[in-house]
């Protein structure tokens, strides 16, 4: 047997070992920098239209209730923001969405498994971003949409089409880089 | 005797929470075919929140939300890929214990066979190589030089 493929075969699992330790190094870089997260649900409705629904209004709010017939033939992009007064991320997220609210951003919000007075109260103390608010108190239509815990939004076009999912708090970081960048490119 | 203790204590609190796990009368179906169907499809659909448990082991309110719509799906008369479908439409492949054969999961699904075969051809090629690898017969020379040393050997 020449000496080459006995090297080979010696060098072979040792190869593979690399390859592995190269793979496992990317993971956890992604894991570091967030590029890659094993307990993420990927959305399946990106590049979808939203199913069909109608909510109703979130009592003494003054705001008008949402249905999927407002998600069509829009002015301009919008976000909708899966909350609950009971949420601790919740809390985290509303800076953030206060200041889209500022900048003109319009922000539809689903009132997720919630009590209409702990919403309102909620709404009162940490300021309103919405411009139409629907309640979702048994969950079905969060469970149509894909959503597994609140805080969760969807960027929809103006077309009507959901073209990011984000499930967590929206951070300063995630409004820069995300939220800025599909306001820029849908806008 | 304190840790036999401790450790009886811990395994009798670590049933405890699989007895619980069994969805409560009230979630239950009346006709117990039904139930049954809904338990096997609920063990096949992964409960997102806490991701290593099947919706009908977990306690989150969402996996609760669909041990129910299950329940409605069986009770509505589909069949159990229908209602699997219903919820796999809405969540993803992510939400399915058995994940499904695509491109993506090719790798997953055929790295038994990767392995078993790779095995197959190593053992395939060493044994060829030791066949291989087996001496020429001795030349009549060196047949002549080992009967010389044994008989040197034999005195």
């Amino acid at each position: 047997m020449p000496i080459t493929s006995r090297r080979m075969l010696m060098l072979a699992p040792l190869g593979i070992a690399a390859a592995g330790g190269v793979g496992f190094y990317a993971m956890l870089r992604g894991l570091g920098t967030g590029t890659y997260d094993p307990h993420g649900v990927p959305s399946v409705l990106v590049g979808r239209t939203p199913p069909e629904f109608s909510l109703p209004p979130l009592e003494g709010a003054g705001l008008p209730p949402l249905a999927s017939t407002d998600l069509q033939n829009l002015e301009g992009p919008i976000l909708v923001n899966f909350w609950a007064s009971w949420c601790v991320p919740c809390v985290v997220e509303h800076p953030q969405l206060m200041r889209l609210k500022r900048e003109g951003v319009a922000l539809y919000g689903i009132n997720y498994k919630d009590k209409p007075e702990a919403a309102m109260a909620f709404l009162t103390r940490h300021g309103n971003p919405f411009q139409r608010l629907g309640r979702d108190d048994p969950g079905r239509v969060a469970i149509d949409w894909g959503v597994y815990g609140v805080p969760e939004s969807y960027f929809i076009d103006r077309k009507g089409v959901v073209r990011w999912r984000w499930a967590g708090p929206i951070t300063p970081e995630v409004l820069e880089q995300d939220v800025r960048a599909l306001l820029r490119h849908y806008a | 005797m304190r840790r036999l203790l401790l450790t009886l204590v811990l395994l009798v609190g670590a049933w405890v929470p699989l007895a619980l796990a069994v969805s409560s009368p009230s979630e239950m179906l009346p006709d117990p075919a039904q139930e049954q169907r809904a338990r096997a499809i609920g063990r096949e659909l992964r409960c997102l929140v806490c991701q290593n448990e099947s919706i009908e082991d977990s306690h989150a309110d969402l996996a609760r939300d669909l041990r129910r719509i299950v329940r409605e799906r069986v009770a509505a008369g589909d069949s159990d890929a229908a209602v699997i479908d219903y919820i796999h439409d809405r969540y993803g492949d992510f939400v399915l214990l058995r994940p499904p054969f695509t491109l993506l999961t090719a790798a997953l699904w055929g790295m038994p066979v990767l392995a078993l075969g790779g095995g197959l051809v190593a053992i395939l090629l060493l044994r060829r190589r030791g066949a291989a690898s087996e001496p020429p017969p001795l030349s009549a020379e060196e047949q002549a030089r080992l009967a010389a040393l044994e008989k040197d050997a034999a005195r």
